[in-house]
């Protein structure tokens, strides 16, 4: 399967290699450079690339290359699913995954990598066993490793490996009990020139944060699960108690993670909760154009739209952007051409409103499009579809754990076109 | 035998005690290893080796750590650090944990280059895979196998086949991939390592069976006899493999699946058709193969099961998972059911760049050949500004896919946005998707043209020039007035400077030079001037139109061709003058000039066939989907071919398990996993059955309630239409599939549990019962948990199962609609000499608490019986009586409600209660009482529970799960068992609620007080022999006129109570058996219609009680209009 894997950075350097089978050259990477030099754009470089002794897959996190060398027929998705999930342990182990981090950390990095994959097949991928064979470093604990000389790896097998529950390790103690919910939505919609909506949908995460002592068997149900239209879970969610009365039932793992992704149904009409309107216009002659841009809020659920930021990439002919904002601050890269305007809340009564000039290439001629606006925002304490947790109950222990949901909207893709 | 090691591990260690003050030094001198180390830090790198030696060679095991860990560094950048090796194998026997580690990875690493060395480290395996530490067992042969020394094979061969029988799962996992280590070292150790695979095939460990098919995978995939015994232990255990395991598991069973079972696909049209009467038909999905009338497509109940059970794996977040299944469902489903996957592929669409990218090319693929299946997710597939150029493409791509002429309107509106887009490439590839759709759908074509035309006007260059070939290759597939248009493009000739777009035009008007003659002249005039500054692919279509306009009009454009050609003559590239030369000779006439000239006209200006715009993914689907090979378009090395549908269907008993082995350990999660566990024997002898002429196609029961009654379809097609009623069953497999897996898959565990606590019913768990659908309330479909197996005694004349649904399929199936129409039907009569097969019951306990398990995970589970063993008890217990009583699933159960509880007087909450007929699921004892609770008041009613019972002597009853809560208006149904040991006494108990008590009771008409039985004619009068005199009572009844007809009178009698039909050689005697729940006395009925609206009604039972008040109700049943 996955025969080895090379960790590149933006500027090209390999800078970590793992092998699990025979070595193979890093040479087999300049197929991959070859790639992302004709890729232009780091986005752009395809996820699957054929060299004519192996294939590539990668993937690009957080600005590092996650290269796979594979040898024979796989399902790409199985490797490109697994180095997410390598992302993921790197981001639980060291708080972020950049090449600092990576860099600073390589011995744990080459010990989880090791645990996670046996022959190029993944073994351990579950966060709370590999916590138990590899401890994540900290900085009390590197202290006393020094000093005492005891290791960061475990010694024997974690007994989730072999329970039927892997994802959560045994003998877990806290003095206070808590587990706390965040129900997290997204809006994701394209509104068309005329503020009409083109699309939209609702997608929504629950994070859970559990800290409950020994086996803790949970049920959350909702106020209103028929709104939920599709969902995945958590492995530790119990497919059948889902299908057959809509309730969540699981035993948590310990810690963060995440325990179902929902797609509200489409028939429900989605609230967009801000508008956006805009005049942009470039000069059909002279090297000069308009720019007029408000944001307003729509809806209000009673609840304030907070963490408003518009992103814009504008033509390339753009030079520069000379504006005024009534609120906020904003900032044009000329380089990246990227207009950004950070509004923060935005307050009913005075509607934000960015105004100027667009100063243009002289001579070239003018953009036949005006470029999409990127919507930011957050409203806090709201579930935009209107899902609500019912309740949440604990079976198989006895404390009384402290629960807690919050509920945050915000925007995902959210694109204007002008 | 496994703590020798320990002190002898030692000795490498003690070697380097002196160098410990060297080694201080070393670790000043050390800075950390800057990033862009090139050829210059070669020097140094040796100066660091030795240090590093130094340290590894001291006695300070943090010493040793330390060096370890920068070593690590070095590989892990990639730099060479070979030389250290023999100084590092010596701490292979560290008892340090992490040191060791570290030198695992590094002896993996380099073991390959320094063979010789790294053999001193082997015993040190060798000893460690003795080691009481499970963990430490598996690293060792983890490592061992990594060792890419061709030296050790033997070793690794014996370590493997150890392993392969370790305790513990782990170790038999790791033992799993060093399988296929061992094998691409030595591929010669093929036939060993097959016998190991087959070996791990058989194990019940889920966390093995991943691994085990991956080495299957890579090392045997052809031996797919193999899979056949494991084939439905795989499938039941898929939710609990581990989410990698699960991949590959599926893709295997998907190659597995297309060898084995027949194309679901051949009978879509069929299917189509029969489609309504499937839907309200009876749940009869798989009839008998034997059947000569027609053949319909049955499909295999394991081909239902690898369906069934992949489902819900689709609510997976692993999403190389949840596209297995997809791809599952695309080459092996029905095509009614694929759709069930698109919403979940959708889904994926949200997931990373990459994922998007993989699913996206898939769904393109899908796309083609079922539009319908992502049509309603059309918007999903819009494009943003702000994603990567290639999913846009591919976004686009399956947009034009989905264009019909419904939408088409819509899409259209999207990509005209698309056009403008900054990203040139995607627009360009906005025109040809435009294109596209023109061609696909003719309503557009002008529209599109048109549209196209306007772009023309465009300023961007790519835009214009991509109009530009995408227009002349409509024109070309519309060979009508569009001269205008070409017009037009000549005019455009002036400005645009594209290549493939000038040549485009030049060749359109070439083509169409007739509907065009006075513009085509001066184009060419045109092109003449600037001929020599062209790019070869305009010369060559300039050199095309001059012969062409030479043939057409040669009094305007000879000279100009006749110019034309003698610039080609001279051309730099030889393409052109090749070409120049070949026209010349062929339109300038003169004396060489061949025949070929006169056709000069017709080679030049034939029509030509119009190019097809299709999807570069047409046909990808040649690969399976979701494989490397399918996202390259090629095939990757190692690629497994799907092969197509058998013709015939292979032999189904392959894959029958004879005996059912207790599985073993730990490995049930109660909640998650029941579906995962019903046992094998399941199936075991149904292949057998089916070979046999009696044909009693056993069970696979929570295949279909229904399926069973297979086995009296021989006996029966001479009453029945046969052939509708197969139609009908075949085509409702995919409903009742997918209902039946909630509640079958808590019997499964419940089977284990009343093992566990009821050994005690043995005899009784003898029958066959048929086990409620929680789901189906009103016994529409039930559901029969029949495990049956071989017996070997032959003695034992239990007769099949003949496990009814509580729907019998109907003589006409589309009258199915309603079940209380239904005509009972006589139960099918099994033959003494049919194949002694017994079926066990299934009472089960409910799983009250999902939760229980867990904190019981390790509880060693007590070994249930194996079937055999049952059967034997069985064929032991009934030896006797020798013939064959089967329970049966109700003929007819009433959806006649009592009430429980008034609201009035529950203050809000009501309830009601009725007898569904089934066998109790907690206990054999038990009368099953459906109790529905509404609130009907304003308030929320909170912990539904009971309370206090008041039961007569000898009654019992089992409490439904308490209601936590339940809202205003809302309603919910709950089971409870109600044992009335056999009397008609009331059970009376208190339902309580939070605040208040409710004294309520449950009195049983005495029908509800028996289990239906089957049992042949024969039987039948045997046994009222035996029940004459005092347990006879006889009468005579006057028959309402309306009931005088044997259908009416057969459906009065079961309505009243739960008898089962026996089935009756004469017309005017009806049959009815059934026994007790309790005791289990037979109670037999028989109503012989008389002369003048009379009956005689005839009750044989030692129950005499409950046969006078049977008799006393059916008197009043049969009188009643």
């Amino acid at each position: 399967m996955i025969h080895s894997l090379f960790l590149i950075n933006s500027a090209g350097d390999i800078f970590l290699e793992k092998h699990w089978k025979s070595v193979v050259s890093r040479s087999v990477c300049d197929y991959f450079f070859e790639a992302q030099e004709k890729a232009v754009d780091v986005e752009n470089v395809p996820p699957v690339i054929p060299t004519p002794h192996h294939y590539l897959i990668s993937i690009y996190q957080d600005k590092i290359f996650f290269v796979a060398v594979i040898q024979t027929e796989v399902p790409p998705l199985f490797v490109i699913e697994f180095l997410h999930r390598v992302v993921e342990m790197f981001r639980d182990y060291f708080g972020e995954c950049s090449e600092a981090a990576i860099k600073e950390n390589v011995v744990t990095v080459y010990e989880l990598l090791e645990e996670m994959l046996d022959n190029g097949f993944p073994l351990a991928t579950e966060s709370n066993i590999l916590k138990e064979l590899i401890r994540p470093p900290t900085i009390l604990r590197s202290v006393v490793n020094s000093i005492t000389g005891s290791s960061n790896v475990g010694e024997t097998l974690p007994t989730g490996q072999l329970s039927i529950i892997p994802w959560r390790r045994a003998e877990v103690k806290y003095t206070n009990n808590e587990a706390y919910f965040d129900v997290v939505e997204e809006i994701d919609a394209i509104l068309d020139k005329s503020g009409s909506t083109v699309f939209a949908e609702i997608q929504g995460v629950i994070d859970a944060s559990i800290k409950l002592s020994g086996m803790p068997d949970l049920t959350l149900s909702f106020m209103n699960p028929r709104l939920l239209d599709d969902v995945s879970f958590h492995p530790c969610v119990r497919f059948k108690r889902w299908e057959s009365e809509r309730v969540l039932s699981f035993i948590p793992p310990d810690g963060n993670f995440r325990l179902m992704d929902y797609q509200v149904s489409s028939q429900n009409l989605v609230a967009i909760p801000v508008y956006v309107n805009h005049n942009i216009n470039f000069k059909e002659s002279g090297s000069s154009g308009r720019f007029d841009v408000t944001v307003g809020l729509k809806q209000n659920m009673g609840k304030s739209v907070e963490g408003v930021i518009m992103t814009v990439h504008m033509p390339k002919v753009v030079l520069n952007m000379n504006l005024t904002p009534t609120q906020g601050t904003y900032t044009y890269d000329p380089v990246t051409k990227i207009l950004t305007w950070d509004i923060g809340k935005i307050n009913p009564q005075k509607v934000p409103n960015l105004k100027g000039v667009i100063c243009l290439q002289s001579g070239a001629p003018k953009p036949e499009e005006n470029p999409n606006l990127n919507i930011q925002f957050r409203i806090q304490q709201l579930a935009v579809s209107g899902i609500k947790v019912n309740r949440l109950d604990m079976f198989g222990e006895k404390y009384k754990p402290f629960k807690g949901v919050k509920y945050v909207t915000k925007a995902g893709k959210f694109q204007v076109r002008t | 035998m496994l703590s020798m090691s320990n002190n002898n591990s030692m000795s490498y260690n003690d070697q380097g005690g002196a160098v410990e003050s060297a080694t201080e030094a070393g670790l000043e001198t050390t800075p950390t290893t800057s990033t862009g180390a090139g050829f210059g830090l070669f020097s140094t790198d040796y100066k660091k080796n030795d240090d590093l030696k130094a340290m590894l060679e001291s006695s300070k095991d943090s010493l040793k750590l330390e060096a370890m860990k920068r070593i690590v560094g070095l590989i892990a950048k990639g730099k060479n650090a070979s030389e250290l090796f023999p100084a590092v194998v010596k701490n292979v026997a560290s008892k340090n944990i992490e040191l060791k580690k570290l030198v695992y990875v590094y002896l993996v690493r380099y073991a390959e280059e320094q063979q010789d060395v790294a053999l001193l480290s082997i015993c040190t395996f060798q000893r460690a895979l003795k080691d009481p530490n499970q963990l430490i067992r598996a690293s060792a042969l983890r490592v061992l196998s990594s060792v890419r020394v061709p030296v050790i094979v033997p070793i690794m061969m014996l370590a493997i086949k150890e392993a392969a029988t370790d305790l513990s799962p782990y170790v038999r996992k790791t033992a799993a991939h060093a399988i296929q280590k061992l094998y691409s070292l030595e591929p010669d150790q093929k036939e060993h390592l097959i016998e190991v695979i087959e070996k791990l095939l058989k194990d019940k460990s889920t966390l093995v069976a991943g691994s085990v098919v991956m080495a299957f995978e890579e090392v045997c995939p052809d031996r797919i006899d193999l899979i056949h015994k494991n084939y439905r232990k795989l499938c039941n255990v898929l939710v609990d493999v581990e989410e990698w395991g699960q991949v590959l598991i599926i893709n295997m069973l998907t190659r597995y699946a297309r060898t084995q079972f027949l194309s679901p696909w051949k009978q879509d049209e069929i299917f189509e058709e029969n489609c309504e009467q499937a839907f309200y038909g009876s749940d009869d999905e798989r009839n008998n193969k034997s059947e000569p009338t027609s053949k319909p497509y049955v499909m295999d109940p394991d081909h239902r099961l690898l369906l069934r059970n992949t489902k819900p794996l689709l609510q997976s977040r692993n999403t190389a998972v949840v596209m297995a299944v997809a791809q599952l469902y695309w080459h092996l489903a029905p095509r009614s059911e694929v759709s069930l996957v698109t919403k979940s592929l959708v889904r994926l669409l949200r997931s990373h760049r990459e994922v998007q990218f993989i699913v996206l090319q898939n769904i393109a693929t899908m796309s083609i050949q079922r539009k319908g299946m992502f049509e309603p997710y059309l918007k999903s597939f819009y494009v943003r500004s702000t994603d990567p150029t290639h999913i846009k493409t591919l976004k686009l791509e399956i947009l034009t896919n989905l264009a019909n002429g419904a939408n088409i309107s819509t899409v259209l509106r999207e990509f005209q946005t698309y056009v403008k887009s900054q990203d040139k490439q995607f627009a360009a590839a906005t025109i040809q998707a435009i294109g596209r759709c023109a061609t696909n759908i003719s309503e557009v074509t002008d529209t599109c043209l048109n549209g196209l035309v306007l772009l023309l006007s465009n300023r961007d260059e790519t835009v214009v020039a991509e109009s530009v070939v995408v227009i002349k290759k409509l024109l070309q597939t519309q060979p009508t007035q569009h001269s205008d248009i070409i017009k037009h493009m000549a005019k455009l000739l002036d400005n645009i400077a594209v290549p493939m777009a000038r040549a485009s035009i030049v060749w359109l008007i070439g083509e169409y030079c007739e509907r065009v003659p006075k513009i085509a002249p001066d184009v060419l005039r045109k092109m003449a001037k600037a001929f020599t500054c062209e790019e070869e692919i305009v010369k060559l279509q300039t050199l095309n139109l001059a012969a062409k306009l030479y043939l057409t009009n040669a009094k305007q454009t000879k000279l100009l061709t006749q110019y034309i050609l003698n610039l080609g003559k001279y051309d730099p590239n030889y393409d052109i003058r090749d070409r120049t030369r070949f026209i010349r000779q062929l339109i300038v006439p003169n004396e060489k000039s061949g025949a070929l000239s006169k056709y000069a006209k017709k080679i030049f200006l034939a029509s030509k066939p119009a190019p097809v715009l299709e999807s570069p993914f047409k046909d990808r689907d040649r690969f399976q989907l979701g494989t490397l090979s399918h996202t390259l378009n090629t095939k990757a090395s190692g690629y497994l071919e799907l092969s197509d549908w058998p013709v015939m269907a292979p032999d189904q008993s392959v894959r029958n398990v004879e005996v059912v082995e207790p599985f073993t350990q730990s490995t049930t999660l109660a909640g998650k996993v029941k579906a995962a566990k019903p046992d094998d024997a399941f199936y075991s002898g149904s292949g057998d059955e089916e070979a046999s002429g009696s044909g009693s196609e056993s069970c696979s029961s929570e295949e279909s309630g229904s399926d069973s009654e297979s086995g009296s379809d021989d006996e029966e097609n001479g009453r029945k239409k046969s052939s509708s009623d197969s139609a009908s069953s075949s085509n409702s497999s995919s409903s009742s599939g997918n209902e039946s897996r909630s509640s079958q898959s808590e019997s499964g565990s419940k089977k284990k549990n009343l093992k566990k606590r009821n050994p005690r019913k043995n005899k009784k768990s003898c029958k066959n019962k048929s086990e409620n659908d929680k789901i189906t309330k009103s016994g529409s479909k039930t559901k029969t948990d029949s495990v049956s197996s071989e017996s070997e005694e032959s003695s034992s004349e239990k007769s099949s199962s003949s496990s009814e649904s509580g729907s019998e399929p109907e003589t006409d199936s589309d009258s199915g609609t309603d079940q209380k129409k239904q005509k009972p039907k006589p139960k099918k009569e099994e033959t003494k000499e049919a194949r002694e097969k017994t079926t066990k019951q299934e009472v089960s306990l409910l799983d009250l608490d999902d939760f229980a398990p867990v904190s019981m995970p390790t509880a060693p589970r007590p070994a249930m019986l194996s079937p055999s063993l049952i059967t034997d008890l069985e064929g032991l217990s009934l030896l006797n009586t020798s013939l064959s009583i089967d329970v049966t699933s109700p003929v007819y159960v009433p959806a006649k409600s009592h009430e429980l509880l008034h609201r009035m007087s529950g203050k809000g909450l009501a309830a009601q209660y009725h007898f569904p007929r089934q066998p109790c699921i907690y206990s054999s004892d038990m009368v099953s009482v459906q109790v529905t609770l509404t609130n009907s008041g304003d308030q929320t009613v909170e912990d539904i529970h009971i309370g206090e019972k008041k039961l007569p002597s000898g009654l019992q009853i089992h409490d439904f799960n308490s209601i936590e809560s339940l809202e205003p208006g809302a309603s919910i149904t709950v089971s409870m068992g109600i044992d009335f040991n056999d009397s008609t006494q009331a059970a009376n108990f208190q339902l309580c609620t939070k605040s208040d008590q409710f004294n309520v009771s449950i009195q049983p008409a005495v029908g509800e007080l028996l289990l239906p039985v089957t049992m042949s004619e024969q039987d039948f009068r045997t046994q009222q022999g035996k029940l004459t005199g005092m347990n006879e009572s006889a009468a005579t009844i006057s028959v309402n006129q309306e009931n005088s007809s044997s259908r009416a009178i057969v459906h009065k009698v079961v309505t009243a109570a739960n008898l089962g039909v026996v089935p009756s050689a004469e017309d005017r005697i009806h049959r009815f058996a059934a026994k007790t729940v309790k005791a289990a006395d037979l109670v037999l009925v028989t109503v012989e219609l008389k002369e003048a609206s009379t009956a005689q009604l005839l009750i044989n039972t030692e129950k005499t009680v409950i046969g006078s008040m049977l008799q006393q109700e059916l008197k009043a049943v049969l009188f009643q209009g």
